[in-house]
């Protein structure tokens, strides 16, 4: 993972709250087997809108998200921070996110920064005044700058040491195999195994056909 | 020391306490992985070089993406079919036991692993799927994850997490006859808001929730995401138990007694202390619909559409304004002269045997309402089998409705179970998001009953509605 210590990039604001993951990404993009090339499915529904802040040339570059709050709530999906990775942003700031977004956005070097309501207001006032303004977002002091406003952001320390250390979890894990070892060897016999399979007998499951006698 | 349920188990699974802000690493007991948030984790790992640690304490479903008609041919959208195809490969190659379209086991992830006996009290259950908070209804720590986690749980068994504040939801007293588990839960966000739970751990508690089944439950604990919980949970009891006993992967003989002996355990000790407490009347609790676009925006269905203009907060009076936009709604009017095209039973919030039983009592002996399609979708192949030699489906073919094969379907139409713009819904799912059931499309949620009720009457209506009508027609 490629490490974060401080980024300049125009600023987007997004005046909205609940932006759940469905509007972030849409199910019927969900469908790729890759990692990447998300970027012309990040809201979707909302880039048909001439009006969409996204749509508008002085935010087209954007790279810092700010957003009103419970930002990326509802589905689990990693794709909604692929998007927005993959559009170019490496920053969201908003005054809450939905639990899972938070910590996929770490996973994947997206900084996630909890900002106050009032210091979001501050930010989107700057950039919707002039739009096209920088935002600079420095991990180690926690604070995003733009224009004349200075503001701190909340992260999580362990979060913000792997972000800029630029550390991938599973390699941190594997360094306590032998406390999962130790673990596994006293696991109750109760406890389930999924395999040798078990289950009632296999039975034919008829297919439903469509009402209209169609045959699709 | 005093400890929440929660706690408990949370406990029970320390690989490694975390020190100096660290996460702690917890084990997990149970991994279900279904077709569209793995392939880039199984692709992780063939990049490491890394195997799955446990596949025994693994298992894959095919649900999200599968069509619900013609499933004994190829899948007709190329994507869903790679994405399947996908799954398969990586199941072979990693050695993960799957079940696919056409098993009889296959289904929602949320309907296999509980019917399967793999679902218990006191395990650590995990899937990149948000609603896996299902599982806690077994008293189990279960939550959703991301492609990231996915990959690291398939590579190491185990997950590093930050220790979860915990909140007790007390729903005092009884239910009124009518009201349902999915009345509760809906009740409980449009209360708490869909940020509400964030960074907590749900306890569902109260002679409401102990006088629930199993499947009731399960309702409960899988929406604990829509009020910003990635878990929620109910403490294992007799009806617990007996849920589980004789089921394939339940425990057996000595291993049974030992884990019920343990499973008792499993409650929040009375000098526990939670870090929030809510509490709800459930004699208050009437059947419950969402008018908007997040699970929050829910209201009884005797109250009426929101005027924005009343709304004190800006925040809360600009969304409502977009949603009832969005939804085409008019403000004040009542909830009950809403007209839906389209009524979807299932999902693995609502799709479990006793929720078609529930409809089935309701419809049975009647016609849908001409302007309504009606579709039935089975949370798992096995739910289908056991309504069929209930003769439900039966029941759903007289009363018009159409009655499909196992899988998430309309809850997100990845598959062609799609809403076309502008149509209406009334849902039995989880999510009202703009455009989750079809781009455009318009989702009221319900409980089983009153989606019933809705398919009869073509508005918004519940049971009580209908045997209004009854008494009017009669007088």
């Amino acid at each position: 993972m490629e490490k974060f210590i401080k980024h300049t990039g125009v600023g987007v604001p997004l005046r909205r709250s609940n932006v759940d993951t469905d509007q972030i990404i849409p199910a019927v993009y969900l469908k790729r087997v890759t990692r990447t090339g998300f970027e012309d499915a990040l809201f979707s529904a909302w880039r048909n809108d001439p009006e969409f802040v996204l749509n508008q040339d002085a935010y087209k570059t954007g790279s810092v998200l700010v957003a009103g709050p419970d930002f990326g709530t509802g589905s689990s999906r990693e794709h909604a921070v692929w998007a927005l990775k993959d559009y170019g942003f490496r920053v969201v700031l908003s005054s809450r996110f939905a639990d899972i977004f938070r910590g996929n956005s770490g996973k994947q070097g997206l900084v996630a920064g909890v900002v106050a309501p009032e210091d979001i207001e501050l930010l989107w006032k700057v950039l919707e005044t002039n739009p096209g303004t920088e935002v600079t977002v420095d991990l180690e002091s926690r604070t995003a700058h733009a224009g004349d406003v200075t503001v701190q952001f909340q992260i999580d320390d362990y979060t913000r040491w792997r972000l800029m250390e630029g550390l991938d979890d599973i390699g941190l894990t594997l360094q306590n195999e032998s406390d999962i070892a130790e673990y596994e060897a006293h696991r109750a016999s109760w406890r389930p195994k999924t395999l040798p399979a078990k289950h009632e007998p296999s039975v034919h499951i008829e297919a439903a056909r469509p009402v209209d006698g169609s045959d699709d | 020391m005093a400890g929440t349920l929660a706690e408990k188990v949370w406990d029970a699974h320390l690989v490694r306490r975390g020190t100096d802000g660290s996460p702690d690493l917890l084990y997990i007991d149970l991994h279900l992985v279904h077709e569209v948030t793995s392939p880039q984790a199984f692709e992780g790992l063939r990049l490491a070089g890394r195997p799955v640690r446990r596949p025994d304490l693994t298992i894959a479903t095919e649900d999200h993406n599968t069509p619900t008609l013609n499933i004994d041919r190829p899948i007709a959208d190329l994507t869903s079919r790679t994405q399947i195809d996908t799954l398969r490969n990586n199941a072979k190659e990693f050695g993960v036991r799957i079940h696919s379209l056409g098993d009889a086991d296959q289904g929602i992830v949320h309907v296999v692993g509980p019917q399967l006996g793999l679902t218990m009290p006191g395990l650590t259950v995990v899937c990149g799927d948000s609603h896996t908070s299902t599982h806690g209804a077994f008293g189990a720590l279960a939550f959703g994850i991301g492609t990231s986690e996915v990959e690291h749980v398939l590579a190491t068994q185990t997950l590093p997490l930050q220790p979860f504040k915990t909140m007790a939801i007390n729903i005092n007293g009884d239910l009124p006859q009518g009201s349902t588990a999915k009345d509760i839960i809906l009740a409980i966000i449009a209360k708490i808001g869909t940020g509400g739970g964030q960074g907590y751990v749900l306890e569902y508690r109260g002679e409401a929730i102990r006088k629930l089944s199993m499947e009731g439950r399960m309702t409960i604990c899988n929406m604990s995401i829509e009020a910003g919980a990635r878990a929620g949970m109910i403490a294992p009891d007799e009806t617990t138990f007996n849920y589980l006993k004789g089921r394939p992967h339940a425990p057996e003989g000595a291993d049974w007694d030992a884990a019920v002996e343990y499973w008792k355990t499993l409650k929040t000790d009375d000098d526990a202390v939670f870090d929030a407490v809510v509490d709800l009347e459930a004699k208050d609790i009437e059947p419950f619909v969402t008018w908007g676009t997040n699970p929050g925006q829910g209201l009884p269905l005797s109250g009426n559409v929101p005027v924005p203009a009343e709304i004190a907060d800006e925040n809360d009076r600009i969304a409502a304004e977009r949603a009832i936009e969005y939804m085409g709604l008019t403000p004040g009017a009542p909830l009950r002269d809403i007209k839906v095209d389209t009524v979807f039973i299932g999902s693995c919030t609502n799709g479990r045997i006793e929720d078609l039983r529930a409809v089935v009592d309701v419809i049975k002996g009647k016609k849908k309402h001409d302007d309504v399609r009606v579709l039935v979708v089975p949370g798992s192949a096995r739910v289908r089998l056991q309504a069929e030699a209930e003769g439900l489906d039966k029941v759903f073919l007289d009363f018009g409705a159409e009655w499909r094969n196992a899988g998430c379907s309309m809850c997100l139409g990845m598959n062609p179970d799609q809403l076309k713009p502008g149509e209406r819904a009334a849902s039995t799912s989880n999510r009202n998001f703009e455009g989750r059931q079809g781009k455009g499309g318009r989702t009221h949620l319900v409980s089983p009953l009153v989606a019933a009720a809705t398919a009869i009457r073509g508005t918004l209506s519940s049971p009580a509605d209908l045997a209004n009508d009854e008494a009017l027609a009669n007088a």
